[in-house]
């Protein structure tokens, strides 16, 4: 796997616990596994982690989860680091990903990085200076019929090009909610314009369509 | 062509509801108590004579998959484990199943585990797909409330859990050791083989690993019987499968069609043809990003099936169809997957760990022609000696990409050496 950044010690906090509410989050997916297999619990747990303090986990929190599980911490930070989606440093509370995989380089991904450059000012891997927006390239998000895509946060903004990216990304910086999912109309992975298939079928029939 | 009626998916686009109450009047979890009162058996051979072989990429035969499981327990639990963790690139079928269709996948998984006799799934679903893992954890509670799996799951008698386990980015977790590692709460590395899961799978018990849509299809199958099944596509190549198109199509889409369709066909009736029309075709990656590209020449006319694909030196593997038009610079398409498998590759094999970053370095030089000629024969020699040389199939899918772009697009490699030698190299393009 890519190279890791560890933060400094001087932004490291010196202690980390999960709140009460995180707590019983936790106990839920440990009782997922069986007993004395807890260590099963380490990914969703660094997860709650990293929600917890602002999208990065933190080198107490692999201690407090190490602890909890009863597993030597250098298991845990094994895993916190080999797994792409623990930031163990500080990133932008917007944290934005885009795909540069094949199907969404064919699509136009470099499109949404030059947004990206053009409306954050910066480049993939670099934070903006007042810390709020962090952009990074990542490999495929499976998203392909509906490239290119960006990850913002936990949703996917798909059917990209460099105008409705910048949208979306302005939208943000004014504190808005842009909405997630294909950009160009289409409801998800249908083609454009309406489905080869499925069509001797009526959507009305099971009103209220997709649901959250 | 495939008609509606024969369509297993009938929710992939989410037109409709994803809830129980939807999901039930497409026929999701009719009665199937009848299907468990059958017996494990029974499903098994029906499984079989339907021929379905795995959707996740390698194709194995699903029925014979579940067959080696215990039948009787050592004391030890049995588990399936379904493989969500869709990230092959080019590949977007999965996500669908589960955000639009995941009562399928839950009853499927309650069919499998019972005929594996499983006492629960656990479903690892790629860590980025969070809001799937949302709907697909709305759908499991909505089972478990409606005594359709949990205790006593349907009033069978049996007793079955289904749980999720959310991945955090790692494309080796699609393989299956690596994924039951992964599970286990370690960083995925696959393990060596033997022993099979379905000997020492997840903590050291019974497992079998199956992908999504080999799973979702399994209620389908088993009410509409095999036979149905195995009366879609061709020998040994059976059913129904939902094809992703993406690239340099008019209309990029996921669509269940006939398994065996011809390419064109797909891509034309589809995905609204190729860009610029079917002249304008260059190149088709045909089932993810893994398998060896194939020229317009061969995509004319290939049937898209694992024996047909196969025949061409390529592969079904996920089904996805990655489209190159004419003005795609095919040779930094390629290399774009090498730096994939680059960074994708888990570092416990040393000619993967060190071969891919290799082969990407080169690949890199090649997209400018940086080269010698010379150099084009030693690449294709040193994918020979990752491939084949690790645990797990990564090594060969890093490999397989290039084996491709040289078998058919050599040429395109030597022009560019010359143009670079002869001091005007090619400019690498942008894509779109």
């Amino acid at each position: 796997m890519s190279g890791v950044h560890i933060a400094p010690p001087e932004q490291q906090p010196a202690t980390f616990a999960f709140t009460a509410e995180n707590l019983e989050l936790a106990k839920k997916h440990i009782a997922k596994y069986p007993a004395g297999r807890q260590r099963s619990a380490v990914m969703p747990l660094l997860d709650i982690a990293q929600r917890q303090h602002d999208n990065w986990v933190p080198q107490a929190a692999i201690r407090y989860i190490a602890e909890m599980l009863d597993t030597p911490v250098i298991k845990v930070l094994e895993v916190a680091s080999f797994y792409t989606m623990y930031n163990l440093a500080p990133v932008g509370r917007h944290f934005v990903q885009v795909c540069t995989t094949t199907p969404c380089w064919l699509a136009g991904s470099d499109k949404v990085l030059s947004a990206c450059k053009k409306h954050l000012g910066i480049n993939p891997g670099e934070t903006t200076p007042d810390g709020q927006f962090t952009v990074i390239e990542v490999e495929c998000l499976g998203a392909c019929v509906n490239a290119p895509m960006l990850q913002y946060n936990d949703d996917f903004f798909e059917d990209l090009n460099e105008e409705n990216t910048g949208k979306i990304l302005e939208a943000i910086k004014r504190g808005e909610k842009p909405k997630p999912g294909p950009q160009n109309g289409r409801l998800s992975s249908e083609p454009l314009g309406g489905a080869t298939t499925l069509t001797t079928f009526n959507p009305a029939a099971s009103a209220g369509g997709n649901d959250d | 062509m495939l008609q509606d009626k024969d369509r297993i998916f009938t929710n992939l686009y989410g037109q409709q509801s994803w809830r129980l109450e939807a999901a039930r009047k497409r026929g999701d979890w009719d009665n199937t108590k009848a299907i468990l009162d059958k017996g494990q058996d029974w499903i098994i051979d029906e499984m079989k004579k339907s021929g379905l072989r795995g959707r996740g990429g390698a194709g194995f035969p699903t029925g014979m998959k579940w067959s080696f499981m215990p039948k009787q327990s050592d004391g030890r639990p049995s588990y399936l484990v379904v493989n969500a963790d869709e990230g092959e690139p080019g590949t977007c079928k999965d996500r669908d199943m589960m955000r639009h269709d995941p009562h399928k996948l839950i009853e499927g998984c309650l069919v499998a585990g019972f005929a594996m006799r499983a006492i629960a799934a656990y479903i690892y679903i790629r860590g980025e797909f969070y809001r799937e893992a949302e709907n697909l954890q709305g759908a499991i509670d909505e089972a478990y409330a409606a005594g359709l799996i949990g205790k006593n799951a349907c009033g069978s008698g049996f007793d079955f859990d289904v749980y999720i386990h959310r991945g955090a980015g790692a494309y080796i977790c699609g393989e299956e050791t690596a994924l039951i590692e992964s599970l286990e709460g370690k960083k995925g590395q696959p393990r060596l083989k033997p022993p099979f899961p379905a000997n020492m799978g997840v903590w050291g018990c019974p497992t079998t690993v199956n992908n999504v849509e080999s799973i979702a299809v399994a209620p389908t199958i088993l009410r509409r019987g095999g036979d149905w099944f195995a009366g879609i596509g061709r020998p040994n190549n059976t059913g129904t499968k939902v094809f992703c198109i993406s690239g340099h199509v008019n209309k990029p889409c996921n669509v269940e069609e006939e398994m065996g369709i011809p390419l064109k066909e797909l891509i034309e009736k589809h995905a609204g043809g190729v860009r610029g029309g079917w002249d304008n075709l260059l190149a088709i990656i045909p089932g993810g990003s893994s398998v060896p590209l194939l020229p317009k020449s061969i995509c004319d006319d290939v049937l898209m099936d694992f024996d047909s694909l196969r025949a061409q030196r390529s592969g079904l593997g996920t089904a996805a169809v990655i489209v190159m038009d004419k003005s795609t610079d095919v040779v930094r398409a390629i290399a774009r997957l090498s730096k994939f498998y680059k960074h994708e590759s888990c570092g416990q094999c040393t000619p993967c760990r060190e071969g891919t970053g290799w082969m990407w370095r080169v690949m890199e030089r090649l997209v400018q022609g940086r080269a010698e000629k010379r150099e084009i024969d030693m690449l294709l020699e040193v994918t020979t000696q990752v491939e084949g040389h690790t645990i797990c199939a990564l090594g060969d899918a890093a490999a397989w990409p290039i084996q491709g772009l040289i078998r058919h697009f050599r040429g395109e490699i030597e022009r560019r050496i010359d143009s670079y030698h002869s001091g005007q190299p090619v400019m690498p393009a942008a894509a779109e």
